[in-house]
């Protein structure tokens, strides 16, 4: 290399990747009293992996999340939601009616906080692992951004 | 009823100065040939449009857009851009006249449509009076969780929501069947660099720095 030209670059990438996941955890458990929610803090989890990929090369970060990894997340993301409603069924409700998931009366929110929670763990888990396996799909198809093209 | 949506000169000003950013960003997106800038520009026009729905109380709505159109999407368009050429093609003036009738008269008829939309804010509109405003109502009892937003669409519309997941899943799963997984590319990485260097082949020589 001649040269390493983007090393402010890296440096402050390895500063901003952390910070840019907690956030996304902010978002998805403040969902229920701030603005955001899993959908949001999917695609946020999903731009940090990309910036990741965009500054230290696609191979580092597919050896750090592989792409079975991410397709097997998308597809868990919806199991686990879709779980959810068969729990509520087995409760003896309807599909994810969350208040029959500890078989409470109408006016106590147990049930609703966790089916909410858990759906939206299903939530992050697809919309992270979806937007992942598309940036892969698309990204691994050129072997890294040339240093011209920045 | 307009009384209720003018939030003062000063908010009316930001709105007409984030909308003109709105408009003179398309039209420099219209004018460029660089797929880069233009790439750009789209999650710049993503992030203006982020404020504006901010500004009118949207939050969520503006949430979703700064991630979405100004994160997400600028970097797969980004990705798709690399796969092709870097300037768009040069069309002749005459081929942009059918495009720019099209843009008019559906701009006409947009502006048209909303002049019957009621106004922001207004209480009696059938958004806010209602089954937004039941929502609102028993909502407390029923979730509580005070985020009206997040009970609706996690548990109210919970069906939909699975929907939506489920959408997003297949839209992932058709692009990687589509354009393959992204591991053959990783194999021949891997395949050019027997050592397990981080960085790709070309760079090959010293590449053990970074």
């Amino acid at each position: 290399m001649k040269g390493d030209h983007h090393m402010i670059l890296r440096v402050i990438a390895k500063c901003l990747i952390p910070l840019i996941l907690i956030y996304a955890f902010y978002v998805q458990f403040h969902g229920e009293v701030g603005p955001g929610g899993a959908f949001q803090a999917g695609v946020i989890i999903a731009v940090a992996l990309i910036l990741y990929a965009l500054v230290f090369g696609l191979t580092a970060t597919m050896r750090a999340v592989p792409p079975w990894f991410t397709r097997a997340l998308a597809a868990v993301g919806v199991l686990i939601y879709a779980g959810v409603g068969f729990w509520a069924l087995l409760s003896g409700g309807d599909y994810l009616e969350y208040q029959a998931l500890f078989g409470e009366p109408p006016g106590e929110h147990h049930g609703q906080h966790a089916g909410i929670i858990i759906i939206e763990i299903g939530v992050l888990c697809a919309v992270s692992g979806a937007m992942t396996t598309i940036f892969y799909a698309l990204a691994g198809r050129v072997a890294e951004i040339r240093d011209e093209d920045w | 009823m307009t009384e209720v949506m003018i939030g003062g000169t000063g908010t009316a000003l930001i709105n007409i100065l984030f909308l003109g950013m709105l408009f003179v960003v398309a039209l420099a997106i219209a004018r460029l040939r660089s797929l880069f800038a233009i790439v750009m520009l789209s999650g710049v026009y993503s992030l203006v449009s982020a404020a504006w729905y901010i500004l009118v109380d949207a939050v969520d709505v503006g949430f979703t857009e700064a991630a979405v159109g100004a994160g997400m999407s600028t970097a797969v368009l980004l990705g798709a851009m690399l796969l092709t050429a870097r300037t768009a093609k040069p069309e002749k003036p005459l081929q942009r006249l059918g495009p720019l009738v099209v843009c008019l008269a559906t701009g006409v008829m947009l502006i048209y449509g909303s002049v019957d939309l009621p106004a922001l804010g207004d209480a009696t509109s059938p958004a806010n009076a209602g089954i937004g405003l039941t929502y609102l109502k028993i909502n407390w009892y029923d979730m509580g969780v005070p985020n009206v937003v997040t009970s609706v669409l996690a548990s109210y519309r919970g069906f939909d929501t699975l929907g939506e997941t489920a959408v997003v899943f297949t839209a992932g799963l058709a692009v990687a069947l589509l354009l393959g997984f992204g591991e053959r590319s990783l194999a021949e990485t891997l395949k050019k660099t027997p050592k397990a260097e981080t960085r790709p082949a070309p760079r090959g020589k010293d590449g053990n720095a970074a």
